[in-house]
């Protein structure tokens, strides 16, 4: 099995991610939270939150936490979005298949232009 | 539900939620015996024989007192339903273990679903916990402890975009080849 290959290019991973941590200037991070409550994950959380992984490895992005959390309480709307940029209040977003998570990512994390058609409170 | 596998984010979120700082879950696929079975152990708070038998049944408890949701009693449905049987184990203090057998060939047996990206979705949505995945199929087995990786990040958060990449692509090789 490929295990000891596999921490070898592990170790590069962190040198790596150590060296980019330095650059980094302390802005703060971009934070993104996928309700995956029982109702959220039977709406479809699990593409959504894939769809925001994959847009964040293909554009490169940096200092963004993805996290997942239990039910956020608006059960009609999952699957449920929330953002947070650095220094602002957290927008949620409702409704939020794997298209919608792109537009969001691209238009609000990318562009910081706050997505209306799917924003669900304050 | 459409998939085994949400079923899977779903019991691991009630472990998750009982404060488990450790979770193993184990799929395993046997054609020959013709069994699939899914278990997820965790070392969480607990419960008693009481809360056990009411969460695993859905018209008894009220939706203020529940605390784990319909997952379990979905769950339990869909094994009873495809020749198979389901079983919690709990003890306050201890942790929870929930075991989920199907008939591997029953026509009702929801599909496993993406077992890569679901691993994912778990280490990633809650990378503090310790993950422990084991995925067997007919004697092959991809087994995978996120501390032996955590180890080694020293320093780094397992949810760095490269060290996604690289959990990503370790799961989806590995998984593709017990399956193959």
């Amino acid at each position: 099995m490929p295990v000891i290959k596999s921490l070898d290019e592990l170790k590069r991973i962190r040198e790596e991610a150590l060296r980019k941590q330095e650059l980094k200037s302390t802005s703060g991070k971009t934070e993104i939270v996928v309700g995956m409550g029982t109702v959220g994950i039977a709406a479809g959380a699990r593409e959504t939150l894939k769809a925001i992984l994959d847009f964040v490895d293909h554009n490169h992005l940096e200092n963004i936490i993805i996290r997942q959390t239990g039910n956020i309480g608006i059960d009609s709307f999952e699957p449920v979005v929330q953002v947070i940029l650095p220094g602002t209040e957290k927008v949620t977003y409702g409704r939020v298949n794997a298209e919608v998570a792109k537009m969001i990512m691209e238009e609000h994390v990318v562009k910081r232009n706050i997505v209306n058609d799917y924003k669900v409170e304050g | 539900m459409r998939e085994l596998t949400l079923h899977i984010l779903d019991i691991a979120a009630n472990s998750v939620s009982a404060g488990a700082e450790k979770i193993i879950i184990s799929i395993e696929e046997n054609t020959n015996k013709d069994t699939l079975s899914i278990k997820v152990v965790d070392n969480g708070k607990g419960m008693n024989a009481d809360m056990v038998k009411r969460i695993t049944d859905p018209f008894v408890t009220s939706r203020t007192e529940r605390k784990v949701g319909l997952g379990i009693p979905l769950l339990k449905l869909a094994a009873e339903m495809c020749n198979g049987e389901f079983e919690i184990k709990s003890e306050l203090g201890k942790g929870t273990e929930v075991l989920a057998q199907f008939q591997h060939s029953h026509i009702d047996r929801m599909p496993l679903g993406n077992i890569p990206d679901t691993l994912l979705m778990l280490e990633l949505g809650t990378p503090e916990v310790n993950w422990i995945f084991s995925v067997k199929k007919n004697g092959k087995e991809f087994y995978f402890d996120d501390a032996d990786i955590k180890k080694e990040l020293e320093g780094i958060s397992i949810t760095e975009p490269d060290v996604i990449r690289f959990i990503r692509s370790l799961f989806e090789e590995s998984i593709q080849e017990i399956q193959s």
